[in-house]
Formats: C-alpha cells, sequence, structure tokens
C-alpha cells in the first residue's frame, strides 16, 4: 500500500469535518473520494498534505507514519497536492511557476519542457503571469506545478470547480499520461461521471464518514446515488440542512 | 408531518454589569473622591508623583484607545503632547488666557491638527502607517524648533503659572491632572459604551467584514484619532503645566510613546484596566530602576517584546483569563431575566 | 555652491538613502514586514565596525568582509528566533510592538556599551578625494562609491529577486505562504532569508554612513525615517522606486538645505507629505500603501 490513512479524525477548530475516515491506495491506483459538500473530501486530501492543524489517527506512506511531518517535507517524500481552487502564484509567470514547484526536485519525467507538451495550452504563454491566466489555464498550471517534483502521489482536490465540461474534460484526458507515467493519483471530485470514468476504485464520504467503497466498474447507481445523498442503507434519510461549502 | 410544540424562549435582556464591575465601580468611585482630596491629606512630593502617573495614565488610554480598540498603532502620538504643551504656552503666555482655560484650548488646538493629520497618516497601513506618524510628530518639532518666536530649539519657560504661589500651582495642577486621568479612563469607557465602541469592536475583530456589513470604518476610525489627540494634547499641557519648561526635543521625544506602549503591552491591549495596571507597573519599575540609566530602558523594551511574544493580552489578560472579570464592562450579554 | 552642484550632491546622499531603503523594501515586499528596528540595525553594524577599527587598524571598509555576514547571521536568527512569531495570525500590532521594543533596545544597549559619544569611522584618504568634473562641480570619490555601491545592491536585488529559485521563493511564499508549502517551501526558512539578506543591505548602508558622517546610538530611527520616506516616495513594491525615492529625497534634503541650514532634514519631510498627500502610490509605485 502505498496510502493509507487510518481511522483519521480531522478538525477546524471545534469543528469535526472527519470521523474514523480510513483509505487505502496502492501503487499505481487511481482512486477517488467523491461526495457531496461538506462531507469531508477536501478535509481528507488536506489531511494527507499535512495542512490540517488537528488530526487524530494515521497516514502512512509507503509504510511510514507521517506523523510530524511538516507540509513542506512531504512534497520531497512524494506527496504532491493540487490544491482546492488551484492557488497557483499569481505575481509569478507560468514558467515561473512551474520551476518553484521543482524546489524539492526528484528524479523523473517531469520539468518545464514535458510538462508544457502535456498542456499545450500553457507553451505560449509562458511568461503571462500567473493573475492574467483562465481558470482552465490555471487548473492545469497548478497540475504541472505539482508534476514538476515527480511525485509517486499526486492529490487533486476538485479539479472540476468552475470549470466549463469542455474545459473539464481536456484537463482528465491527461490523466493517463501522468499515471501512465507512474504517479498514483487520489481524486476529489463532484463531477461523479467524470470521477468513475477515471477511477480504478471508489470511495464515497457522507458527513465525515466513509458511506460506500469499492471498485468504479462494481458500483451500481443507486449504490453511489444512496451513499452521495446519505438515502437508505446506512443511517436512514437526513434532512438536516448540510453546511455550504467543501468541509 | 408532525408539529412540535416549540417553548417560547425565556424572556431575555442586554446586561453589560457585573458583579466585580459593580464592586469595581464603588471602589473607583471612592479612590476617585480620595484622590480629590489629595491637597489635604498627601505630600507635595506625593502629589507630584500622582501628577506623573496621572497623566501617564491618560496618554496611555489615548493609545490603547488607538491601538487596542481602532487598530491605529501609532508612533506619533508625542506630536499632541507637544502641541499641548506649545499650545499652553501660546495661550497662556503669549495670549494671556486664564490657565485652565489654556489647557483646554491647547487641547483643542491639538484636535484639530490632528484632522489634516489623520488625513494624510491613514493613507498608510500597519507597521508604515506607524512610521508616517512618527515622521509627521517630527515635522511638528522641526517646524516649532524654526520658530524662534516659539522659543527655537532652546525652549521657553511657561510664566503665566507664576502668577500664583507654588502651593496653589501645585494643587491647582494636580486637580487638572486628576481630572485628565480620570477623564481619560471615564471618557474612553463611556466612549466604548456608545456606537462607536461597537464600531471599533467590530474593526479591531475584522475590519473587511466590518466594512462589509456597513460599519463606516473610516469615520469610526478619524473619530477615535481625535479622541486620542484631544486626551494627549490634554494631557501633555498638564505635563508641561508641571514641568514649566518647554523644549521641542523634549516634549516631542518619541520616549513618549515609547513609555505609552510599554505601559498599555504590559497591561493588557484592548482593555480599560490593562493601562491602569501597566502604569502602576511602569511607575514601580521607575522608581527601582532608576539608577540603572540605559539598561532600564533595555529592560522596559525587553518586558515588552517579552510580552507580547507570549502573554499577548498583557497582565490583565492574565486575570482576565482566569477569573471572567470585567472591571470595565464594555461587552452586552445576553442574560435572562 | 552652484544649483547643480547642490543637486549632485543630493543624488550621492539620495544614494545612501536608497541603500537603507532596499532592506525595509525586501522586508516588506516578502513579508509584510515593517523592521522597526532597521535603522539601529545598522548602527549596530557601525559600532561593531568601530570596535574591529579600534582593536585592529584597518581602513574601516575591510570591516564589511565581518559585518555583513554578521548581520546576515543576525537577521537570519532574529527572523526565525523571534520576528516569525509576530506574523502568525492577522493581528498588525505585534510586529509593530516587537520591533519597535528591539529597536529601544539596541540603541539603549549600544548607549551603554559604547556611551553616547559622537563616533566616526575614518577611511583615509578616500573620503575627502574628488573628482573635478568641470571648473565649477567637483564629486567626492567616497560618495560616488556610495551612489555605485547602492546601485549595484539593488540591482543584485532584483536579480535576485527575478532570476533565482530563491527570488522566486520570496515571491510565492508572499504571494501564498499554504499553496508554498506544498511545493515544498518552508516559510519560516524564507523569510528567514529574505531577513538575512534585508540585514546584510542594512550592514552595508550602517557602514558607508559611518565613514560619510559621524553616528550616535540614538541616530537609528533617523536613518529609518529616511529609509521609509524613500520607499514612499519611490512606491512600494518595485526596487527602482526604491533608488528613485531615494535619490528625489536626497535631492529635496540638499535643496533645503542650501536655502537654510536647519531646513534640509524638514525639506525631505515635506515632499513625503506631498508624496502621500498627492500620490499615494509614490512615483513608480505599483499598489495603494498597504
Amino acid at each position: 500500500m502505498l496510502l493509507e490513512v487510518d481511522r483519521v479524525a480531522s478538525f477546524y477548530g471545534d469543528f469535526q469535518a472527519l470521523f474514523e475516515v480510513s483509505l487505502q491506495v496502492a501503487e499505481g491506483e487511481t482512486v477517488a473520494v467523491i461526495g457531496a459538500n461538506g462531507a469531508g473530501k477536501s478535509t481528507l486530501l488536506r489531511t494527507v498534505a499535512g495542512l490540517q492543524e488537528r488530526a487524530t489517527g494515521t497516514v502512512a506512506f509507503d509504510g511510514r507514519s507521517l506523523d510530524g511531518v511538516p507540509t513542506h517535507l512531504r512534497l520531497g517524500l512524494g506527496i504532491a497536492m493540487v490544491p482546492e481552487g488551484r492557488r497557483i502564484f499569481p505575481s509569478l509567470t507560468v514558467e515561473e511557476n512551474l520551476k518553484v514547484g521543482a524546489v524539492r526536485d526528484r528524479p523523473g519525467r517531469w520539468e518545464v519542457a514535458s510538462v508544457l507538451a502535456l498542456f499545450p495550452a500553457l507553451a505560449d504563454k509562458r511568461d503571462r503571469p500567473g493573475s492574467l491566466l483562465s481558470g482552465g489555464e490555471q487548473q492545469m498550471l497548478a497540475i504541472g506545478r505539482a508534476l514538476m517534483a515527480n511525485p509517486r502521489l499526486l492529490l487533486l482536490d476538485e479539479v472540476s470547480l468552475g470549470l466549463a465540461p469542455l474545459v473539464v474534460r481536456r484537463i482528465y484526458e491527461t490523466l493517463p499520461e501522468i499515471t501512465g507515467a507512474g504517479a498514483t493519483v487520489v481524486l476529489v471530485e463532484q463531477d461523479i461521471g467524470q470521477a468513475l470514468a477515471g477511477a480504478d476504485r471508489v470511495y464515497c464520504l457522507l458527513e465525515g464518514r466513509v458511506a460506500l467503497q469499492g471498485r468504479a466498474a462494481d458500483l451500481t447507481r443507486e449504490q453511489i446515488t444512496g451513499a452521495y445523498f446519505g438515502l437508505g442503507a446506512s443511517g436512514g434519510s437526513s434532512l438536516a440542512p448540510r453546511s455550504e461549502g467543501d468541509a | 408531518m408532525t408539529t412540535r410544540e416549540v417553548a417560547a424562549p425565556a424572556a431575555l435582556r442586554v446586561q453589560r454589569a457585573t458583579l466585580p464591575s459593580r464592586i469595581g465601580l464603588g471602589v473607583g468611585l471612592a479612590a476617585v473622591v480620595v484622590l480629590a482630596l489629595g491637597p489635604l491629606w498627601a505630600l507635595d512630593s506625593v502629589l507630584r508623583t500622582l501628577i506623573s502617573f496621572l497623566t501617564l495614565l491618560a496618554l496611555a488610554q489615548m493609545w490603547n484607545l488607538l491601538a487596542g480598540y481602532a487598530g491605529l498603532v501609532s508612533i506619533g502620538q508625542q506630536a499632541y503632547v507637544g502641541l499641548g504643551a506649545y499650545g499652553l504656552l501660546l495661550f497662556a503666555d503669549t495670549l494671556g488666557l486664564p490657565l485652565l482655560a489654556s489647557v483646554l484650548v491647547a487641547g483643542v488646538v491639538g484636535t484639530l491638527v490632528a484632522v489634516p493629520t489623520a488625513l494624510l497618516a491613514f493613507r498608510l497601513r500597519g507597521g508604515y502607517f506607524a512610521i508616517g506618524t512618527w515622521v509627521i510628530a517630527e515635522v511638528y518639532r522641526l517646524v516649532i524648533t524654526n520658530v524662534s518666536q516659539l522659543g527655537g530649539g532652546s525652549g521657553l519657560t511657561l510664566r503665566a503659572a507664576s502668577a500664583f504661589d507654588r502651593t496653589t500651582r501645585l494643587y491647582l495642577t494636580y486637580e487638572l491632572a486628576l481630572a485628565v486621568g480620570v477623564g481619560a479612563v471615564a471618557g474612553t469607557y463611556v466612549l466604548l459604551r456608545r456606537r462607536l465602541g461597537l464600531a471599533l469592536t467590530a474593526i479591531r475583530d475584522g475590519e473587511q467584514s466590518a466594512q462589509s456589513l456597513g460599519v463606516p470604518v473610516f469615520r469610526a476610525k478619524f473619530a477615535a484619532y481625535l479622541v486620542a489627540a484631544f486626551g494627549c494634547s490634554l494631557a501633555g499641557a498638564v505635563i508641561y503645566l508641571n514641568l514649566l519648561r518647554v523644549q521641542p526635543e523634549a516634549a516631542f521625544s518619541v520616549n513618549w510613546t515609547a513609555f505609552m506602549i510599554f505601559i498599555v503591552v504590559i497591561g493588557g491591549v484592548g482593555t480599560i484596566e490593562g493601562p491602569i495596571i501597566g502604569t502602576i507597573v511602569f511607575f514601580v519599575l521607575q522608581e527601582t530602576l532608576s539608577g540603572y540609566g540605559a539598561w532600564y530602558l533595555v529592560l522596559l523594551g525587553a518586558v515588552a517584546v517579552l510580552v507580547t511574544v507570549v502573554a499577548k493580552r498583557g497582565l490583565w489578560g492574565l486575570v482576565a483569563d482566569r477569573t471572567g472579570w470585567s472591571l470595565f464592562p464594555v461587552q452586552r450579554r445576553l442574560e435572562e431575566r | 555652491m552652484t544649483w547643480v552642484n547642490v543637486v549632485v550632491q543630493g543624488l550621492l546622499l539620495g544614494g545612501l538613502y536608497a541603500l537603507f531603503a532596499a532592506g525595509l523594501t525586501l522586508m516588506f515586499g516578502v513579508m509584510r514586514l515593517v523592521n522597526l528596528a532597521h535603522g539601529d540595525l545598522s548602527m549596530v553594524a557601525a559600532f561593531v565596525a568601530l570596535a574591529i577599527v579600534d582593536a585592529v587598524p584597518v581602513n574601516p571598509l575591510w570591516t564589511l568582509l565581518v559585518v555583513v555576514p554578521l548581520l546576515f547571521g543576525v537577521g537570519y536568527l532574529l527572523q526565525r528566533g523571534l520576528l516569525n512569531f509576530t506574523l502568525r495570525g492577522n493581528d498588525p500590532l505585534p510586529p509593530v510592538l516587537v520591533t519597535f521594543g528591539l529597536s529601544i533596545i539596541l540603541q539603549n544597549l549600544l548607549l551603554e556599551v559604547f556611551s553616547a559619544d559622537s563616533q566616526g569611522l575614518d577611511a583615509g584618504r578616500i573620503e575627502n578625494a574628488s573628482i573635478r568634473l568641470s571648473d565649477r562641480l567637483a564629486v567626492g570619490w567616497f560618495p560616488l562609491l556610495t551612489l555605485v555601491t547602492a546601485v549595484a545592491v539593488l540591482a543584485g536585488l532584483q536579480l535576485l529577486i527575478s532570476r533565482t529559485q530563491l527570488g522566486r521563493s520570496f515571491r510565492a511564499t508572499s504571494d501564498d505562504p499554504e499553496a508554498a508549502s506544498l511545493v515544498g517551501l518552508d516559510h519560516r526558512h524564507v523569510f528567514a532569508m529574505a531577513a538575512a539578506i534585508a540585514l546584510a543591505t542594512v550592514a552595508v548602508a550602517g557602514l558607508f554612513l559611518g565613514v560619510r558622517t559621524t553616528f550616535t546610538p540614538s541616530v537609528g530611527p533617523t536613518r529609518l525615517i529616511f529609509a521609509f520616506e524613500a520607499v514612499i516616495i519611490g512606491g512600494l513594491g518595485s526596487l527602482w522606486g526604491t533608488l528613485a525615492g531615494g535619490l528625489v529625497l536626497g535631492v529635496a534634503q540638499a535643496l533645503g538645505a542650501q536655502l537654510s541650514p536647519g531646513w534640509g532634514v524638514l525639506a525631505g519631510h515635506l515632499v513625503f507629505l506631498a508624496v502621500l498627500a498627492f500620490r499615494p502610490t509614490g512615483l513608480l509605485g505599483r499598489q495603494v500603501p498597504a
């Protein structure tokens, strides 16, 4: 197992966003984490990246626990995250954004030239500052930046958020090339179709807990919808209003 | 779909005073009365120390109002101390107004000067605002130094006060100092209980959020700045009524602000009780360490740095965190009837 | 003295101000920190140089070899050990209070160790030598050296920021510290490097000032004020703006002093206030002073 998340609970101050979540990802797999707004998907990724201030349970990477390892060192170990909202550096150009992604350089095929080949839309915008890119271009740049460190594990958080379907599709079309180069991918998505199409296995989160898991090919539409909205099977319907925004 | 009986909410009222605050109020009033009768029971030297204490307390409250409530960290309040001093000179000596009136008018003059000062300084923020206020204070100092009618670099001595004999002058200055000191504390308290206080607290907690809620941020900060200018100018006038000799380098010295900062930081920023405690600590330290020259200031600076990093809310903050007391309750709470 | 001469002297003085301001701009640009002890730290450099020169009779300019690395280290430790903690949260108070307290501490420490006497660093013949440019215009070697050094330092900083990985780290961390941690940048280290470089430039500035004029422990704040005015006049967010601001300030002071000896510094203040009133973004600035 490349990534093992064992009974992790995660908090924002006093608010608990994850309750005893466990998840495993084998090397080379693509795993999708889906769920409604506020289910805890981004929180899970943030916990793996080390951004959560308060979290209990263990996250183990390649057999070693990440307890006490600060975020900026996790990249050196091989974990890269493309955060929610892209968060490229607005005052740096495209090329500079990529170069700064290689601060912790690891051996591999990804460098400025190969990343720009992966995202040709960025190639002729090398010197454009990040603030002047469109949403789709920023998303591509964020992914490219994460690739520059040649990570073993790539965490993609809500890549489709705020982007036109055509743009989202084009971005997902690059996924096979990324995984083909050897990266293990965990992606968080609200777009279920896209998530299932690209993933080997799926976890569905509901209100901070794993409601369903299995191979993407084996799960039925009903099962997924049920787990997504929390209908039937476990826990019954919940009519309480959910908080806005993904936790 | 079932309906549920919802119990009517308990009747609520807005409450401010607490038991400690009521006790505090009683003790405070008694203290003020005792102090006011000072000339009857205190030695002259004690009165002089109290004058320094009360004026410094006033200055500290003003700095606290700016930094702790309005979020304006000024290193230029010495401008108003100086303006108050020179205003007193101008109106009492040159224009021959009675002393009491001169002090008041000096305060008003300081406030008037604060208007264009604020408009300029508010174009800067944070650390740059701090230095900007310092620069402006320096400008006032330099301008006055270059005006020979005001004594130039060597300054002037207040002559109007010699109309009174020494004891009367001391008592007069003392009562003024008491008025200014108590006024600063009481005035800040009253101010913060009103709308302005709410606005300032909102700004302190989050300026952008406050603005988006419609809080008049600029006006509130502007008002706070003017009030602080008035208070500091009054205090400056009384300080130099006591010291008599006014020199630009001393009157406009940044040390005034350094003392204000030390007092408020040690005592507790953003509380009214803080500056009171801070002034006491400051005086105690000054008495015990006065023989050590510059090391005293090194210690002052080191303590201020330490407190800022370790106990951000100062001495009163430590007490209030443990006990929940508030002697000058500014917060409103909901209580059941 | 012709007016041309006055302007030239002002430009040379302005170079020194720009050198002082460079560090201030760097620290503010990378971590939004205004170091109120900036001027006093330059005095530390000058006094350390003095101590070295007292012990070993060398030209003070050689002490740069010691003083610059020393302040580089001090800057790193200061930021990492103290100032980083004031930057947590969005409270504007702690950085101002701590650096102000530091300023008081440094001034009074220097006072206790070195006394309040006026001191000077004697650089020998270079101090008084001058070049004749025309029959009415002479330029001092040392002031010229100062200006050249200032331009070189600023150019070096600009190159560092725009071309190197460290410079990219500065800009990235300044843009978004959390995203920066995701690409492997430790903001504590990045900030400390910025402070280290800033203080290294301040060491150079302090030394050059010590040669040019006399100094005392309490002169630090005045340097801070001039550096700050240079930054605001030139405009935030631009190193070349800082140079321009320094030059303008120098010329303003020189012209003012020509009118009347006591008016030099005041003239500079008035120009600063005028810029603040009528063009708050500064001459070359790109953002509102926030």
